[in-house]
């Protein structure tokens, strides 16, 4: 009986032939990733043990993300705690105010991941490296500190779910869309404890970016881990980011999936997740007009280069609406910079948008961006869960840059189809 | 290993956003944490929490983030285990690392209600309610993380290795 691709990386770190879904195995890592909120109760874990030093300076990743540059005392202290961890455990890969960017943001563009990994990190979305073919899946500071000095993690190897892609997607339908409509479908716990495996003729039309998106929120259907394919694509990205080999492992045509479903891109719209839940979705243009107050485009999910591209062809030349604001976050240094040398900070703040340097602030309702009471915020972020972003009666509705972006122009949740339709009114 | 307390019971999906909200996530003491726990949810939670209470829940308790603070404010609140239908993955692998117990049954999901006096064996997985005078059978823990249970806690584990 044949392996999925997931299977077969685990294995090979298990030092196993094989393995089998259920089965408990203790996995080599090569990557073990914390950021500025994980990382201290990780540091204070590893306190506890007989043995505190690393296992490999070159092999953990401390990323200061979430409440930097730092929003109040105890923020800066708990950086301060990672960075003196860092200093003395001469960790080759810190990252702080000036060269950071959102963690899963950071690391591929950084090569720290490549395809064939096996990759813990202290925070859910660390699933999303599957995009380059890894086995990457989020953890708790427990198991960050244990991975920080073992260079191990136990895993029950998970099965799988298989998603065929076909068919292409339309304008403005992207990674966001079709995670968006995949939750919708199976809902919050429909990948629980299982791998996202996807696959199909389909997905050479979906971006390197539109992947990160898709596997990013493996974890909000409650998978272990979404992973792609290592086609041409990945290869060129990982030649470009990894200074590396990277190993690449096919699932065998026997494997056995829980369920295999099969989506056509080109019947995809554009999608929003209406709170409290990301399983919560509609498609553009199958509801009335939802007003409201305030439009976030970054983070972990869609903060990256190709996002900020489709945020500013909807936003050149057009106005954010009077009492929308409208922050927009690059997820890295780079993206930032690559953005201001497109001119695309220059659409966005002529729109009347604010942009913010990387942090995660807004998404967890950390700062740069809280909502008050009955306040509606349209959200490229991963979560709309009660309070998420701010006050508990306040609503969080997830989609993707382009929907944000049109949204931000009109006032209310809106598709990008609609501008053009809007003007033609005006004129 | 046995608990038994009253029970404050929640529905499907209980999120870490509303277990301890990020708000709150610059601090990293359990105790701070646990003045928190479950606010956005139930605001009466910690003022009518006692030490060996019990949450019930239903579906996926404790999906969204990987935060470890999120069983820890749980468990400093005092709770002696929570029992669901099922746990998002993360929380398991949090809850079983620092010494939180839980328990996946889904009889006992639907029919303990909020107030029920209920006890818990560990090693047989058997569920008592008292107040309405029934059992139910929960999975027990394979054996490998009754180990990691059984020595307190990942780091002790690993230490003892």
């Amino acid at each position: 009986m044949g392996m999925t691709m997931t299977q077969k990386i685990l294995a090979a770190h298990a030092g196993l032939d094989e393995v089998r879904a259920g089965q408990l195995i203790e996995a080599d890592l090569d990557l073990v990733l914390g950021n500025d909120i994980t990382s201290p109760v990780a540091i204070n874990e590893m306190k506890k043990m007989n043995d505190q030093s690393v296992f490999n300076k070159d092999k953990i990743a401390l990323v200061m993300d979430h409440f930097i540059p730092n929003k109040d005392i105890k923020s800066a202290e708990n950086c301060k705690c990672c960075r003196e961890f860092a200093i003395r455990h001469e960790l080759t890969h810190y990252y702080d105010v000036g060269e950071m960017g959102i963690e899963h943001a950071l690391v591929p563009e950084k090569g720290l991941a490549v395809a064939g990994d096996a990759i813990i990190g202290a925070d859910s979305h660390t699933c999303t490296y599957g995009a380059l073919g890894a086995f990457s899946t989020g953890v708790g500071s427990t198991d960050m500190a244990a991975g920080m000095v073992t260079g191990k993690a136990w895993f029950k190897v998970p099965s799988a779910l298989k998603f065929e892609l076909v068919g292409k997607p339309a304008k403005w339908v992207g990674g966001k869309d079709v995670i968006l409509h995949i939750i919708g479908m199976i809902g919050v716990d429909g990948a629980l404890y299982k791998s996202m495996e996807f696959t199909g003729e389909g997905i050479r039309y979906l971006s390197m970016d539109d992947r990160f998106t898709i596997c990013n929120m493996a974890i909000e259907a409650g998978g272990k881990n979404g992973i792609f394919p290592v086609d041409d694509l990945a290869e060129a990205y990982m030649k470009e980011h990894a200074n590396r080999d990277y190993t690449v492992y096919e699932a065998d045509p026997d494997a056995e999936y829980d369920a295999v479903y099969r989506i056509d891109l080109s019947e995809l719209k554009p999608t929003v997740a209406f709170p409290h839940l990301p399983e919560n979705t509609k498609e553009i243009g199958t509801f009335g007009d939802v007003k409201i107050d305030q439009v976030v485009i970054g983070s972990c999910t869609n903060g990256r280069i190709s996002d900020m591209r489709t945020a500013a062809e909807l936003l050149k030349g057009r106005k954010v609406a009077g009492g929308v604001r409208c922050i927009v976050i690059p997820a890295t240094q780079s993206v930032y910079l690559q953005s201001l040398r497109e001119g695309l900070l220059e659409t966005f703040i002529e729109a009347g948008a604010v942009v913010s340097t990387p942090t995660c602030g807004p998404c967890l309702g950390g700062y740069m961006g809280i909502l008050a009471a009955g306040e509606r915020c349209v959200s490229t972020t991963n979560r709309n869960f009660v309070g998420r972003m701010g006050h508990v009666d306040s609503e969080v509705y997830l989609a993707s840059p382009a929907v944000a972006a049109a949204s931000a122009v009109t006032g209310k949740i809106s598709g990008p189809g609609e501008l053009d339709v809007c003007e033609e009114r005006r004129q | 290993m046995k608990a038994n307390g009253s029970v404050f019971k929640y529905g499907d999906n209980v999120d870490t956003d509303v277990i301890i909200p990020a708000r709150y996530l610059n601090a990293t003491e359990g105790a701070e944490l646990a003045k928190h726990c479950m606010e956005d949810i139930d605001r009466e939670f910690i003022k009518n929490v006692k030490p060996g209470d019990i949450i019930v829940a239903k579906k996926n308790f404790g999906c969204g983030s990987s935060r470890e603070h999120a069983p820890l404010a749980i468990k400093c609140a005092g709770v002696s285990c929570v029992i669901a239908e099922t746990f998002a993955r993360i929380f398991y692998r949090n809850a079983i690392n620092i010494g939180l117990p839980i328990i996946e049954c889904r009889e006992a999901s639907e029919r303990i209600e909020a107030g029920d006096q209920v006890e818990i064996d560990f090693d047989s997985g058997v569920i008592t309610n008292v107040t309405k005078q029934e059992t139910y059978q929960g999975q027990a823990f394979p054996a490998f993380m009754q180990k990691i249970i059984t020595a307190g806690g990942l780091v002790n584990y690993i230490n003892a290795k």
